[in-house]
């Protein structure tokens, strides 16, 4: 099995901004900071973090949008640091704005899209008619992308994105704000493309559940780094010998029942949420205490579970919040 | 050797795919054909053409709306004669000036901030295609308000339609020459804001100096009136109310609009390309 993309040392760093009136300046970013990444052919490979990490700065530079610093990009044997105008002749690039298609109706912005990937007018519109039966858009093929609701106009986005078949696809935050039928459909049809072409897909996420179910391989990315990389049930061996326990107090905690402020310590608290990871005995002895005697007053609901990609990451050390999971 | 995920492997992955998309050892893999030039120049005027139904229409008239009130207003100042046709081809360019470099340099500096050039830098498309293709479609929404606004000035000032057949020259040239700059003053600028106030000043110094006759103007304004492209547009449209224009002169100020035309687009085009990748 060959490998579709090889990323070596990237580095980015986002010079510190001065300050203006009513404007504090910034000190440098280094937005990605020495990333490594092998994608092989055929695989959905994930990009998992909160806000901030990097993603989209590391998937800029895949496509070209961005020079790196220093580091290799290399696609399908093609150096896109020095040839970024490549990129465009082996990607298929989902972005996470619309604006340049906001004002054209679903079908145009597939087909003109389909156009501009070099597609003759004829094999663009029966392409267009493909892909917007195959994602269900085909009724509302003749309303502008503005009048769309969020989940649609993404996946009218995605319809573009498909039009003019290439090798890779790389698709930033796809399914946001999608309904479930949507986001069926999206994966559907990407479950489809690799099938039947072999295609390579590099998806990028902070949808904790989306990484579990779909994902191959993914990469966990904090301020920039690769924190670590293996297929999602991998990632969770890391901390399979933890149970996950999630207390919600009704107020407050009962910080005067000793078992409760005993797990205090190791509680990451948010509101009258608390979350624990214990190791199963510990796990059983703290909802004994909670579910018994003083504390089960104060308890609203309590729920126990096996680790997510989101206690991975925390394991990892990454940082609380930013992770959704819906 | 590296561990193949089991899904990637699954049954479904058909044998002819491998011979499409798999690259023999080490070769790269061919890469998908450019765009081409005109197609995709086609592609991108007819889907901008295809916004006027639904953001650009309400501007169109006001664009021209604007013009004939200005030569209702100057026909209390203006009796006539030179004067009068200054104001009819200066307002009818302007509605040129207001689509063509306004509404186009806001809209690249809109596309610009709000990230909508990754679309067209993530496509094989040339440079050229998307803003050459922007701009043929904004100067061609400038035709209708133009005409009406030619036509109804020289009604109102009683001057001659026999030339007015010019504007099959003028739009195109003062339209590529003012949009050219429109677009890039739109992907020049440094914010989207200043994108803005730059078309609003481009279409201000356009009103001014092409409404207002020019020997009524002071020196240094003069001077200024002569390195505005939208200028020769309109003396090139002004001559051609003369019952023989001298044609010579109008071909002249024809051709200093589409000098500009072609600079101010390969400016655009460079700056683009500039805009693009980051």
């Amino acid at each position: 099995m060959s490998t579709v993309c090889v990323v070596r040392d990237l580095v980015k760093t986002y010079p510190a901004a001065r300050g203006r009136r009513g404007v504090p300046g910034t000190s440098a970013v280094r937005a990605t900071d020495g990333v490594s990444l092998d994608v092989r052919r055929g695989e959905i490979f994930g990009l998992l973090g909160p806000n901030g990490a990097g993603k989209s700065t590391l998937v800029r530079q895949l496509t070209g949008l961005m020079r790196p610093d220093s580091g290799d990009v290399e696609v399908l044997g093609h150096d896109l640091v020095r040839h970024p105008e490549r990129a465009s002749r082996l990607i298929g690039y989902l972005g996470q704005e619309s604006t340049a298609l906001d004002e054209l109706t679903v079908a145009l912005a597939a087909e003109t899209t389909g156009r501009l990937r070099g597609l003759s007018l004829r094999v663009a519109r029966a392409e267009r008619d493909d892909v917007l039966a195959e994602l269900g858009l085909t009724e509302i093929a003749g309303r502008p992308l503005k009048k769309l609701s969020g989940g649609q106009r993404r996946l009218a986005c995605f319809a573009a994105a498909l039009v003019g078949e290439r090798p890779v696809l790389v698709l930033d935050e796809p399914t946001t704000g999608m309904d479930p039928v949507a986001r069926r459909a999206v994966w559907a049809a990407v479950d489809r493309r690799r099938a039947e072409h072999g295609v390579t897909v590099l998806l990028v996420t902070h949808n904790v559940i989306e990484a579990e179910t779909v994902l191959d391989r993914v990469a966990v990315l904090e301020r920039g780094r690769v924190i670590a990389c293996d297929t999602p049930s991998g990632l969770k061996e890391e901390v399979a010998g933890e149970v996950r326990v999630e207390l919600v107090w009704r107020e407050r905690a009962p910080l005067d029942v000793p078992e409760v402020a005993a797990l205090r310590d190791s509680a990451q608290e948010s509101g009258r949420r608390w979350v624990l990871r214990l190791a199963p005995d510990e796990a059983r002895a703290a909802v004994a205490a909670v579910t018994g005697g003083a504390a089960f007053a104060a308890l609203d609901d309590f729920t126990l579970a096996t680790p997510s990609l989101e206690d991975v990451y925390l394991a990892l050390g990454g940082r609380a919040k930013g992770l959704v999971k819906a | 050797m590296s561990i193949v995920p089991a899904e990637a492997v699954s049954g479904r992955v058909s044998t002819a795919a491998e011979t499409v998309n798999e690259p023999a050892d080490g070769a790269p893999a061919p890469l998908a054909p450019r765009a081409r030039l005109l197609p995709s120049l086609a592609a991108v005027y007819r889907a901008q053409l295809s916004r006027a139904r639904v953001a650009r229409i309400p501007l169109l008239f006001v664009a021209t709306f604007q013009s004939v009130g200005i030569m209702i207003l100057m026909r209390g100042v203006v009796d006539g004669g030179d004067e009068a046709r200054a104001v009819v081809a200066g307002s009818s360019v302007l509605v040129v000036a207001f689509v063509a470099l306004n509404l186009l340099a806001q809209y690249f500096g809109q596309l610009r901030a709000s990230g909508g050039l990754d679309h067209y830098a993530t496509l094989p498309v040339p440079p050229a295609a998307v803003v050459l293709g922007a701009a043929g479609a904004y100067a061609s929404f400038t035709v209708p308000g133009t005409a009406v606004t030619a036509v109804a000035g020289s009604v109102l000032f009683q001057l001659p339609l026999t030339h007015l057949w010019v504007l099959v020259a003028v739009i195109p040239l003062s339209g590529a020459a003012l949009a050219g700059l429109g677009a890039a003053l739109g992907l020049l600028a440094p914010r989207q804001e200043l994108a803005t106030l730059l078309g609003q000043l481009g279409m201000s110094a356009a009103l001014l100096l092409g409404v207002l006759p020019a020997d009524r103007l002071p020196g240094p304004i003069g001077y200024a009136r002569d390195l505005l492209p939208s200028t020769y547009g309109v003396e090139a449209l002004a001559r051609t109310f003369d019952a023989r224009p001298d044609w010579p002169v109008v071909a002249f100020d024809l051709a200093v609009c589409a000098a500009v035309g072609v600079c101010s687009l390969a400016v655009a085009t460079w700056a683009y390309r500039r805009a693009a990748v980051r």
